[in-house]
């Protein structure tokens, strides 16, 4: 190799700070930050909308859950510098205790929490899963891969990676479903 | 986590030569590496993003195959219309594992490079040969249950986690790369993954710097296709083992999940008794493509396990194809 880098010193002292632009439920933010931060701890502890969840911090319980861009992702197994101009909405993005999402509404309606900790994740994941269902995405438990429909057993599957220590699985089903129900009355001609 | 420095790479020329210093890594999803850097497992001193190159795209290849670009993610591979048709094994396969979150952000080479699940290997109180060279390996005389039963050596006994591997073997799609001089190069899985002898620490044959730009599907091979995995959960969980098929009447390939270092496949395997019922022809498979199979007195189940499992999808397919 003719060329060569210079080696990174290994030390623990704090890297230098990077300046990341990204848009968190329709509000734009610049913020100077350790590459080391997660998208998740930017948004509880740098930008402190703490409705999202620290709850296993290593992918394994989905509390963290948020949208990138429409999408559901894990916000503890993701750097906040790898989202430079992307848009986030979290469980603040949703609805307004006024002016609750109407899965938001669901959830209270069906009892779908007990303690809540897992709720904002609960809620952006159904929405993520939602939105997959809409646009043909299959899952493990989908029976013809060209042919996607709405069940019980499809938002069981697609919501395994959001754990809830409750146990409120049933009346979270029962939540989406009802959201799913109304969605599909909405589109109906 | 420790300290890091982070930068975003171009061109993947560039992402390769950023990562030549001792102790840079490539992050394209991050979701298991994350994960190993937040309990020290994995330490990198700069971390070179992938995330703006041009490696997105599924595009057919000029004989009829399809290559997959190296930052596809698990979902957009799996979703991919002449994926799901034409590929149904490596759809199966990808949604059979992680979550949907994780499926969302993964990406395809970043699967085929994620780390051992060996619990010894994510215990830095525990010895592990994998993670700190020589210091012995917990997992011989431990909690093996989960671990592998060929392939492995003395001084490690994990097996690869990935399910989409398993389906990539099956359809012996070959893994492209660039290194820091820009030459390119192609590998078969088997190629890609070294089996551990003594440097389990040693999981590949890429070079330093050599980035993978995707991986190439041979054009698609006609049959039923199937992954079965079995697993302690219904969902999200890793494979005790797993079985990726695609069955055409007498011709069959199979390769196995969950049970090796890297995904299982012996070709010459493929072709015994074949007009046997499922249950002696499974048999006579898994004793053909395990020979000299050292399980340990916790995992020892997987041969059985893995004989019903295969018994189940030659019975299951001969009952689609009827």
């Amino acid at each position: 190799m003719s060329q060569t880098s210079p080696t990174p010193k290994p030390s623990d002292a704090d890297p230098p700070a990077l300046a990341v632009s990204l848009t968190v439920n329709g509000t734009r933010h610049d913020v100077t930050l350790d590459p080391r931060v997660t998208l998740l701890d930017a948004l509880r502890e740098h930008l402190h909308l703490t409705g999202t969840k620290k709850g296993c911090d290593h992918g394994q319980c989905g509390a963290c859950t948020v949208l990138v861009d429409g999408t559901r992702i894990l916000s503890c197994l993701t750097l906040t510098v790898m989202h430079a101009g992307q848009h986030v909405t979290t469980v603040e993005g949703l609805g307004t205790p006024d002016a609750l999402h109407p899965l938001q509404a669901a959830f209270v309606q069906h009892d779908a929490f007990q303690c809540g900790y897992c709720t904002p994740g609960q809620l952006c994941s159904s929405l993520g899963a939602l939105d997959e269902l809409a646009r043909g995405v299959p899952s493990h438990v989908t029976a013809d891969l060209n042919d996607v429909t709405f069940s019980a057993d499809e938002v069981r599957e697609r919501l395994s990676g959001n754990l809830c220590r409750c146990a409120a699985y049933p009346n979270i089903i029962a939540a989406v479903t009802d959201v799913h129900a109304a969605q599909g009355a909405q589109a109906a001609p | 986590m420790r300290a890091f420095t982070y930068e975003r790479a171009r061109t993947p020329q560039a992402a390769s030569h950023a990562t030549l210093p001792a102790g840079a890594k490539f992050i394209a999803g991050g979701t298991n590496l994350l994960d190993l850097m937040k309990l020290d497992i994995e330490r990198p001193t700069h971390l070179v993003d992938l995330g703006d190159l041009n490696l997105r795209a599924i595009t057919g290849t000029r004989d009829g195959g399809l290559h997959v670009g190296a930052l596809v993610t698990n979902t957009e591979l799996a979703s991919h219309p002449r994926v799901k048709t034409e590929y149904g094994v490596l759809s199966r396969a990808i949604l059979a594992g992680a979550s949907g979150q994780i499926r969302n952000k993964a990406t395809t080479g970043g699967n085929l490079l994620q780390r051992a699940r060996c619990p010894y290997f994510y215990d830095t109180n525990l010895p592990c040969n994998k993670r700190e060279p020589g210091s012995g390996c917990a997992a011989l005389t431990g909690l093996s249950r989960p671990l592998a039963v060929i392939g492995t050596s003395d001084a490690c006994i994990a097996q690869h986690p990935s399910d989409m591997a398993v389906a990539l073997r099956v359809l012996d799609a070959t893994v492209n790369t660039v290194r820091p001089d820009g030459r390119e190069r192609a590998l078969t899985l088997d190629g890609l993954y070294r089996l551990p002898g003594d440097t389990p620490h040693l999981e590949t044959t890429l070079e330093p710097g050599e980035l993978i730009t995707g991986v190439t599907l041979p054009p698609p091979v006609a049959g039923t296709h199937v992954y079965r995995k079995v697993r302690d959960r219904a969902s999200y969980a890793f494979a005790l083992v797993s079985v990726a098929a695609i069955l055409n009447g007498k011709a069959a390939r199979f390769a196995f999940g969950g049970v090796a270092p890297r995904p299982w496949r012996v070709e010459e395997a493929e072709g015994v008794s074949v007009d046997t019922a499922p249950g002696r022809r499974a048999s006579a498979v898994i004793d053909r493509a395990f020979e000299g199979a050292r399980p340990t007195a916790q995992n020892a189940f997987k041969l059985p396990l893995l004989r019903g499992t295969l018994t189940a999808v030659l019975e299951s397919a001969h009952g689609g194809q009827a």
